[in-house]
């Protein structure tokens, strides 16, 4: 039997003590388009940073397709949050789609004319070919997010992590996103996306991971993304699930 | 005043020309790190080191010298560090304390030598505001082959430095050492502002570290240009600033360089194409032209 694509046992994550993941478990077997969702503090960015190594676990283990994290670091995708990075940074949309190259170039190689071909068609494949030669300060809070996608396509890994793809883009760039994220799922990735808007899970994911600092639920968008583990994951705040509740439907009529 | 220049005069005016080139393209890093006042604050703390390795060894010898001035100045942004991280001092108040602190003590510690027996004939005080003048080969050759070797690190890693500057968390995902990257390249920061205190001086030595890049910023956006371009510009003011000493002897060089390094700063805020003052000024006059129909 193939080993699971991700596999977290036990995590612990504390920042200054207060614990901020508690005990989580959580394995998944076949490639899916995985909803990290849960409310503010919840502990969705956390997760991923630390799956990727960037924040230190307390306790537990985490591998990907069997192995540890740092063995595994070319199968891994990442787009950290718009906002992490100085937009005002010199350099080029083609410059930061480059980046993604970096890890398989290794030490002191610069990337050549086969990376630029490559960092191309990913500026393609996200719909910006055409803002390669731009400044990054140039373009607008969508096409950035476009821009740290196709870094991401770069990486041409198995395992994507996303954190908030979603925030703060245009309608264009969100029905963009959600196309390209498909077309991973189906070219056999599995990606993991930290999600605010609850209204569009069931649209967008086949998995869905309910977190609130523990672990609430994770399983099938249809049989986990229901109103008990809603309530247990958001707490109380019942009268914005109801409303939330009532969008979801309306959503699924339209779409 | 005199204009011809003897070997040991040429020799200083390449020594300060790759120095500043070595600090002007180390410093577009620091920029983008948000390390200007960092830098700043470690020149400054280098003076008490200096003044240290003076005090126990009882001669002049610049590597024993600069020795002293990396470990102090490592030690004052060791404490800046310090103090952010275990107290509740901002950032800002911590490089204030530190750079004061660092610089009254050095200023005490030039005194006390001042008393000691040669002490007065040691001329320390050239550290404070630079000087060229007087310094041997072997200095020199010193301060030219740290300023060779920074630049040729820079070259070499260029790609993991343009990436670690950008975005360490993606860098450390894809498996890069990013702690150590930007630790190589503050530590270059360190060699860069060191190897100029004899030249530039430890009040002027991190404008020579920060007016470059910036200056380079008005004429590219792109990150390998600026590079060159800071380090044309750092390479220019040690030059004229170095020879401006030379022709005017009374002038410390330290004041000479950042004169220079600050014409051809205003000189770039005013006159460069789109990113200038004059231009953008100019741009904001053209009529409006209609937005594409096609908006992403």
């Amino acid at each position: 039997m193939n080993p699971p694509i991700l596999d977290i046992h036990d995590v612990t994550v504390a920042y200054q003590r207060k614990p901020v993941l508690w005990d989580i478990d959580l394995t998944i077997d076949e490639p899916r388009l995985v909803g990290i969702v849960g409310p503010n503090g919840a502990g969705k960015s956390t997760l991923i940073k630390a799956i990727l190594g960037l924040v230190p676990l307390v306790s537990g283990s985490i591998e990907i397709f069997g192995k540890p994290v740092h063995q595994q670091r070319r199968q891994i995708g990442y787009v950290p949050q718009r906002e992490s990075v100085d937009w005002d940074f010199p350099v080029s949309v083609l410059d930061v789609v480059l980046m993604g190259t970096y890890g398989r170039l290794g030490w002191f190689r610069r990337p050549g004319a086969k990376e630029k071909g490559e960092a191309h068609e990913c500026l393609a494949q996200v719909g910006i070919e055409d803002l390669a030669r731009q400044q990054i300060g140039q373009l607008s809070g969508g096409q950035q997010q476009r821009a740290f996608l196709a870094r991401a396509l770069a990486q041409q890994a198995d395992i994507y992590f996303m954190d908030e793809p979603f925030a703060g883009v245009d309608a264009a760039t969100e029905r963009a996103i959600a196309a390209l994220l498909r077309q991973l799922r189906d070219d056999g990735k599995t990606i993991f996306v930290v999600h605010h808007d609850l209204r569009t899970v069931p649209i967008y994911f086949d998995h869905v991971v309910m977190l609130n600092v523990r672990l609430i639920a994770s399983g099938p968008t249809d049989t986990t993304f229901t109103d008990d583990h809603l309530r247990r994951t958001y707490g109380g705040r019942l009268a914005i699930l109801e409303t939330i509740g009532q969008a979801v439907r309306d959503q699924e009529r339209t779409a | 005043m005199r204009f011809g220049l003897d070997y040991n005069a040429a020799l200083v005016l390449q020594g300060v020309s790759l120095l500043g080139a070595a600090a002007g393209v180390i410093g577009c890093f620091a920029v983008l790190r948000r390390r200007a006042l960092t830098g700043d604050a470690l020149a400054h703390a280098a003076l008490p080191g200096l003044c240290l390795a003076f005090i126990i060894l009882r001669e002049k010898s610049l590597p024993a010298l600069l020795g002293g001035a990396a470990l102090s100045g490592i030690l004052g942004i060791g404490v800046i560090a310090g103090l952010r991280r275990w107290t509740r001092i901002k950032e800002d108040a911590a490089i204030g304390i530190v750079l004061s602190v660092f610089t009254g003590v050095g200023t005490v510690l030039l005194s006390v030598i001042q008393s000691l027996p040669g002490g007065s004939r040691a001329g320390l005080d050239s550290f404070i505001f630079g000087k060229t003048a007087g310094m041997i080969q072997e200095d020199v050759h010193l301060i030219t082959g740290l300023a060779l070797a920074t630049l040729v690190v820079v070259v070499l890693a260029f790609k993991e430095f343009k990436l670690v500057a950008f975005d360490p968390g993606f860098a450390r995902v894809q498996g890069w050492p990013a702690f150590a990257i930007d630790f190589a390249m503050m530590l270059l920061m360190v060699v860069a502002i060191v190897i100029g205190l004899p030249a530039a001086g430890v009040l002027m030595m991190a404008a020579l570290l920060v007016i470059p890049g910036a200056a380079a910023r008005f004429w590219t956006d792109r990150l390998h240009v600026l590079l060159i371009v800071a380090g044309f510009i750092g390479m220019i003011a040690g030059v004229v600033g170095a020879w401006l000493t030379i022709v005017f002897v009374k002038v410390p060089t330290g004041p000479a360089i950042i004169l220079t390094a600050s014409a051809i700063f205003v000189f770039s805020l005013l006159f460069a194409p789109r990113r200038g003052l004059i231009a953008r000024r100019w741009q904001q006059r053209q009529p409006l032209q209609p937005p594409p129909f096609e908006n992403l």
